[in-house]
């Protein structure tokens, strides 16, 4: 199964809150190193289906591996596929009572069990790698918003993931925090993390992308290259959609 | 014998026995209902159906219940059943009780504050959720938490007079002997107040030290705590 470097493999994941159902079935492989943008409607399952991956929502059915390993009813392994499977979510969720440094580095201590030098180590290194080190010490509170997510994004790679989940990064930020933010994802993605990403950037999503998934109604509407998807007249849905962000920008 | 001989020479010492009691009562008290508010608060909030119930109805029981009466039953029951406890030690016992019980409300109201997406990320790092809790919520949880338990921490102070109420002679109840022995009643009490005071008032300075070392930079809390 994993002969084409198949990193994370979803199939037919379903879930319901209620009587809504929000994902109907979706399906998709991921390949090492690949971006996969999600787009789409709001309230159209996206965020869910990250949740679903890493179990933080448990999918009413379907499955999930991680390098050929199943992810799904894994019991307590779970929280060894989360370690591999990093998160960033919209409101960055940093951990408020410490300073950036310590965010990155508490569960390299709790989880990973490293010893203080090389946790801190660790941590100042990802801090660099967003461009923050010389932020290490100071309290979320104290952050712009664009720098908190970016602490985010180092507390996940802090982790060694072998894929990268971002629920809607940049929702949150204005243009020029976006900026900041993006650029570090599209070095990432430069520099061959996969990752999955839920966005309504549709440049970034056009630049960077390998695969676009445009979901509605709980489905995969529309999937396709970046050059396919806005070229190729046949994928009508997703037009309209980018349309609608196109035609506030008076084009 | 004038007003001046009886307080010094007579009042101020003994009360310095009955105070030596009463802090111990405190000190014995304080930091085992302050793991017990801890235990009960995270076992209603975190807990199964069972344990969750089973902390609620231990906070129901002691707050529906004067704390005398617990003394009492601590004290003058248990012995019926076989226990027998010094007086001391079932005033501690009693007081961690009512300490804990009161404590994990203020507790748990602090859990209820803190937002589910700080759960959500510790998990998502692979933290189980008693990791979570002991390194990202209770750390939290505990700074919110800490108005609501310096005024339990202060009635402590003040309902440890109860012990008296089972033997045990502290701060009140030295006063008490005092003012029945010399007739002086008046006097004897509004030192025993001034006493029970200055207590008060080293807590309070100690807490609202405390409040500003651990307040967390940026937030609203340790602007208004700079601002004092």
């Amino acid at each position: 199964m994993n002969s084409n470097n198949i990193v994370l493999r979803v199939e037919d994941i379903h879930k319901s809150f209620g009587d809504k159902e929000v994902l109907r079935g979706i399906s998709f492989d991921v390949v090492k190193g690949e971006t996969k943008v999600f787009i789409g409607p709001s309230g159209t399952g996206k965020s869910t289906l990250l949740r679903c991956i890493n179990q933080l929502t448990i999918p009413d059915r379907g499955r999930v591996w991680l390098d050929d390993e199943e992810i799904t009813n894994s019991g307590t392994r779970i929280n060894y596929f989360r370690q591999k499977i990093g998160m960033v979510f919209q409101n960055y969720y940093l951990f408020d009572h410490l300073t950036a440094l310590k965010n990155v580095e508490l569960a390299l201590l709790k989880v990973r069990g490293m010893n203080k030098e090389e946790a801190r180590e660790k941590a100042l290194t990802e801090l660099r790698q967003v461009g923050l080190e010389d932020w290490a010490d100071h309290y979320p509170a104290e952050l712009s918003g664009g720098q908190a997510q970016r602490v985010s994004i180092a507390r996940a790679l802090a982790m060694d993931p072998e894929v990268i989940l971002f629920d809607e990064p940049t929702s949150a930020l204005d243009p020029e925090l976006t900026r900041e933010v993006l650029e570090v994802m599209k070095r990432l993605a430069q520099q061959g993390m996969t990752m999955l990403v839920v966005t309504h950037e549709m440049g970034f999503a056009c630049s960077v992308a390998t695969e676009i998934l445009f979901m509605e109604n709980g489905v995969v509407a529309e999937r396709g290259t970046p050059d396919l998807l806005t070229h190729d007249p046949q994928f009508t849905r997703m037009k309209n959609f980018i349309g609608q962000f196109n035609s506030y920008r008076g084009g | 014998m004038d007003q001046f001989t009886f307080i010094f020479d007579i009042l101020l010492p003994a009360l310095m026995q009955g105070l030596v009691i009463t802090l111990q009562l405190i000190v014995c008290s304080a930091p085992f209902g302050l793991v017990l508010g801890i235990g009960v608060a995270a076992g209603r909030q975190y807990g199964g159906p069972i344990l969750s119930r089973i902390c609620k109805m231990f906070v129901l029981l002691i707050k529906g219940t004067p704390l005398l009466l617990l003394l009492f039953i601590l004290y003058f029951g248990l012995p019926s059943i076989g226990i027998t406890l010094t007086a001391f030690t079932a005033a501690v016992i009693g007081f961690i009780l009512c300490n804990g019980a009161y404590n994990s409300e203020y507790i748990r109201g602090a859990l209820l504050s803190i937002k589910d997406g700080q759960m959500i990320a510790a998990q998502a790092l692979g933290m189980t959720r008693a990791q979570a809790i002991r390194n990202v919520i209770l750390p939290q949880a505990l700074r919110r938490a800490i108005p609501g338990l310096s005024n339990e921490f202060i009635y402590l102070i003040k309902y440890s007079s109860l012990a008296y109420m089972i033997t045990v002679v502290e701060l009140s109840g030295a006063g008490k002997n005092v003012a029945t022995k010399y007739f002086i009643y008046t006097e004897t009490f509004m030192v025993v107040g001034i006493v029970y005071l200055v207590l008060v008032t080293i807590t309070t300075v100690a807490v609202s030290i405390l409040e500003k070392h651990v307040s967390v930079p940026g937030t609203s809390r340790s602007t208004s705590a700079a601002q004092m």
